[in-house]
């Protein structure tokens, strides 16, 4: 039962309305639990759900133009900028710039107060960095035991390069003699081939 | 009594793989033709018994079993039909009866196709997919039993995690593994020729279709995973360099180079124990992306460390496979001859490139992977590894392979004069620049990348274009004729570079010009989108069969005044009381329009979130594209002949691959 209780909570927090046509009745029943009916109290929602679905009649409402989330779209870009860099340390793999987490928003919040007092962005990732280490940061850091992770890609890359080289240059050299391409067209024509060309 | 059953069928499905292994290969080895005359009847037989197994398991969620864990930790007695039938694959045990189910069925289909092949070969690749298929067998019975039972029995279940209840968690995941086991099959031909010593172009011309239909199953994997990440995460990423996506990106880099190099062991007998190599990296990949997948080391080291069992196991295999077959590629492939000559600038050689590039693609992005795992097993801390670092790395490798899809097709094999192929490109890259350049005034603000990205998309296309054109005029006949008179496979290698040009233009376009706002909306409220209005009409509460939902009816406003509707939803689940943010898209071939749900933010008001993507679609058409070739190459015409008289066919072209065999397709 406080399971159910529980959710009901939940489901105001979430911002789900209550089931529409028996708003007025203060006791109503939840119907998406469809076994074991509980009834529960709206009471306290209730006028914060009035409020809130009074306002779903769109042609009663003169509707203006959106506001943005945050007064100062300047600071939120530079905001969404440096999060996409950063980590939602409680999301299983998200950047602090998508993340709903509660935590994310915290920090995001954190974040504008630091940018408004003015702090660049270093100092910003430096403030993260002390409270919360190198793990907030997608962009591991240039440090000795990082060297081989940056690196890494280029000497892959030189590695196979280098190999590909000497593969190629001796290939070539122990080359097998020619066939001329006058003894290549006889041979063509002989087959009842097309002459060369590239090929699938 | 049925999970009993499937448990049963599991003991002799493993019973009988360990005599599909044992005894077929023993049999090749000594010349009995009656062992290897096994191995097609025990393949069948286990695929039988894991069907079995799969359909217990299935059972028991169809009709909430609650009595067995994996049954109770993943549904709820609210949970609709078809996603109690997808939590079979939902969990970790389940997921792994899939991988078995799928690789008896690829093992089943290789026997059915195999019986051109001689004997002893045939005998050898069943042989080697039952070993795998026992070890797999063999660690699902120790360590992740599906049918475990619980007592006390649980009144009602745990759920299954919200995200996965998709329709696009459907099919994802058999796709994806069907990709991931698929490699299983080239590796047991590369394993098979090295057994046998026969390391001839035959093996490379004998897998080839396996390794395309694998590819393709890989890609249409990758691509619905990354839909599904799109539509379903909430915030409109498509790509994340999530571990989990990387684990799958491993061996699809590693299958597109074995995709290249096969071409040119088959065509020309050259790379054979490069080839081979690289069959043996790509299905070790595959493994260890089930490994970090599914033995939880990447959620936490630490966790992996407390609870060893099932990660030290795939650990073994994964040794055991690799090492194995690493000792055996190095005892046999030194006796491989070179195979056909080719010149420095040749077709061979570009391919060679691209496979460099491939491979240091996929060495990359394991480095990424698994460095910080690595730094926090040995104590220097945890770090993340994220976009920045990848994109930082993918991209400048990424730009010099898509020059040379262009490039690669129109080199002649074995040798090419620079100058011969400079004038055949002429036209493709005179039409590529002007087209950039046209395209890219036509944008709003100039960004290099994206710039870059159109050229590069377009000279694929042009030199594709061009590529037909020169091969449809040097043909003989009517127009009609001429173009009936190309390969299926070549057809199929144009439309997947064609896959991969639509991709780039997606990706370019998608990362350089989306825009995203964050606004707060009460109803009635409007917000300006790239030529449309969209007008925040209310909430509703809509009641779903196991979860509780606030709906955003959105009306959007064309400037001709007519209007669709977008409905995007809090979901609120009903077993774990997770929140859900269920997008809302109106999918285009130019954008999509993307809307989710914030927070309430009191007075009915909202904050939502609107995304503009132009061309985002074009990612997932150009996998489907990709994936598309290669149905068509595996349709080829040779392939067919193959299957009657083919044995012949086959030797005969591996002897002549020194010959010069222009034409033929």
């Amino acid at each position: 039962m406080s399971g159910r209780l529980g959710q009901v909570g939940q489901a105001r927090r979430a911002g789900i309305p209550a089931p529409t046509g028996q708003l007025t009745v203060p006791e109503v029943e939840n119907r998406a639990d469809r076994g074991k009916r509980a009834r529960v109290g709206w009471r306290g929602a209730c006028g914060r759900l009035c409020l809130a679905l009074s306002l779903l009649l769109p042609a009663a409402v003169p509707g203006g133009e959106a506001r943005p989330l945050v007064d100062d779209p300047v600071l939120e870009q530079r905001l969404a900028r440096l999060a996409q860099d950063l980590r939602c340390l409680v999301c299983q793999n998200e950047s602090l710039a998508g993340s709903r987490a509660d935590l994310a928003e915290d920090l995001r919040r954190e974040i504008r107060a630091l940018m408004r007092a003015g702090k660049s962005d270093e100092d910003v990732v430096a403030f993260l960095t002390a409270r919360y280490g190198d793990f907030i940061l997608y962009r591991p850091p240039l440090r000795a035991e990082t060297w081989l992770l940056w690196f890494g890609p280029l000497l892959i890359l030189m590695a196979g390069g280098a190999g590909l080289f000497v593969y190629l240059r001796r290939r070539t050299a122990q080359r097998v003699p020619q066939v001329s391409a006058e003894q290549r067209r006889q041979a063509e024509a002989v087959l009842g081939l097309q002459p060369g060309g590239p090929e699938q | 009594m049925v999970p009993e059953l499937g448990h049963f069928a599991l003991v002799m499905a493993l019973l009988l793989a360990a005599t599909q292994a044992l005894l077929p290969l023993a049999g090749a080895a000594r010349g009995h033709p009656a062992w290897m005359a096994v191995a097609r009847p025990a393949a069948a037989g286990q695929l039988t018994f894991v069907t079995i197994a799969f359909a217990c398991l299935a059972y028991a969620f169809l009709t909430l079993d609650f009595s067995v864990e994996n049954v109770a930790h993943n549904a709820f007695s609210q949970l609709p039909p078809i996603y109690r039938f997808t939590a079979t694959w939902g969990s970790h045990e389940g997921s792994l009866l899939l991988w078995i189910l799928l690789l008896a069925l690829w093992t089943v289909a290789v026997s059915a196709f195999s019986r051109h092949l001689p004997r002893d070969m045939a005998a050898r690749v069943i042989g080697v997919m039952g070993l795998i298929s026992a070890g797999f067998l063999l660690f699902i019975l120790t360590t992740s039993n599906p049918f475990r039972r619980l007592d006390p029995v649980p009144a009602d279940g745990a759920d299954m995690n919200p995200l996965l209840q998709d329709p696009g968690m459907v099919v994802h995941p058999p796709m994806l593994y069907m990709g991931y086991v698929g490699f299983s099959v080239v590796f047991a031909f590369a394993i098979a020729a090295l057994l046998a010593g026969r390391l001839d172009a035959t093996w490379a011309r004998w897998s080839r279709p396996w390794t395309t239909a694998a590819w393709a199953c890989l890609t249409m994997g990758l691509a619905l995973g990354s839909w599904w990440a799109y539509y379903e995460l909430g915030w409109g990423g498509w790509w994340f360099w999530d571990p989990t996506e990387n684990a799958a990106l491993m061996p699809w880099l590693a299958g597109t180079a074995l995709i290249h190099s096969l071409a040119v062991t088959d065509r020309r007998g050259s790379f054979r124990a490069w080839t081979v190599l690289l069959a043996i990296t790509t299905f070790a990949l595959s493994l260890l992306g089930t490994f970090l997948v599914r033995s939880g080391v990447l959620s936490s080291v630490h966790a992996f460390a407390t609870d060893p069992a099932r990660g030290v196991f795939i650990l073994v295999l994964l040794t055991l496979v690799i090492g194995g077959s690493l000792l055996l590629f190095v005892l046999r492939a030194a006796r491989v001859g070179p195979g056909g000559t080719f010149e420095l600038l040749s077709r061979e050689s570009l391919l060679l490139v691209n496979n460099v590039l491939l491979l240091t693609a996929a060495g990359s992005v394991l480095l990424g992977t698994l460095y910080p795992l690595f730094l926090d097993a040995l104590g220097f801390g945890k770090i993340s590894v994220g976009p920045p670092y990848f994109d930082a790395v993918f991209v400048p490798l990424a730009v010099p392979l898509l020059f040379l899809v262009g490039v690669g097709p129109a080199a002649r094999w074995r040798g090419e004069s620079l100058p011969d192929l400079a004038r055949r490109l002429r036209g493709a890259a005179l039409v590529s620049v002007v087209a950039a350049t046209v395209a890219v005034t036509m944008l709003d603000s100039w960004r290099p990348l994206t710039g870059l990205g159109l050229f590069l998309a377009l000279w694929i296309a042009a030199t594709a274009a061009s590529g037909v054109v020169e091969r449809v005029r040097r043909a003989r006949g009517g127009w009609l004729e001429r173009l009936l008179a190309q390969s299926t496979s070549f057809y199929g290698m144009t439309l997947a570079h064609l896959g991969v040009a639509a991709a780039v233009v997606g990706v370019s376009l998608v990362s350089g010009f989306e825009s995203e706002q964050d606004v707060r909306m009460k109803p009635g409220d409007t917000v300006p989108l790239a030529g449309l209005t969209l007008r925040f009409d209310g909430l509703s509460r809509v009641e779903g069969p196991n979860y509780l939902a606030a709906r955003g009816e959105f009306t959007v406003v064309r400037p001709d005044a007519s209007t669709f509707a977008l409905r995007p939803e809090k979901r609120l689940y009903n077993a774990s009381g997770m929140t859900m943010t269920e997008a809302a898209i109106d999918p285009g071939v130019t954008r999509d329009i993307y809307i989710s749900l914030g927070q309430p933010l009191g007075g009915g008001a909202w904050s939502v979130r609107v995304y503009h993507k132009p061309f985002v679609s074009w990612i997932w058409f150009g996998a489907l594209l990709a994936a598309a070739g290669g149905v068509l190459a595996l349709s080829d015409r040779r392939y067919r002949l193959r299957r009657q008289g083919a044995y012949r066919g086959a030797a005969r072209s591996a002897c002549s691959e020194t010959a010069a065999t222009p034409g033929s397709a």
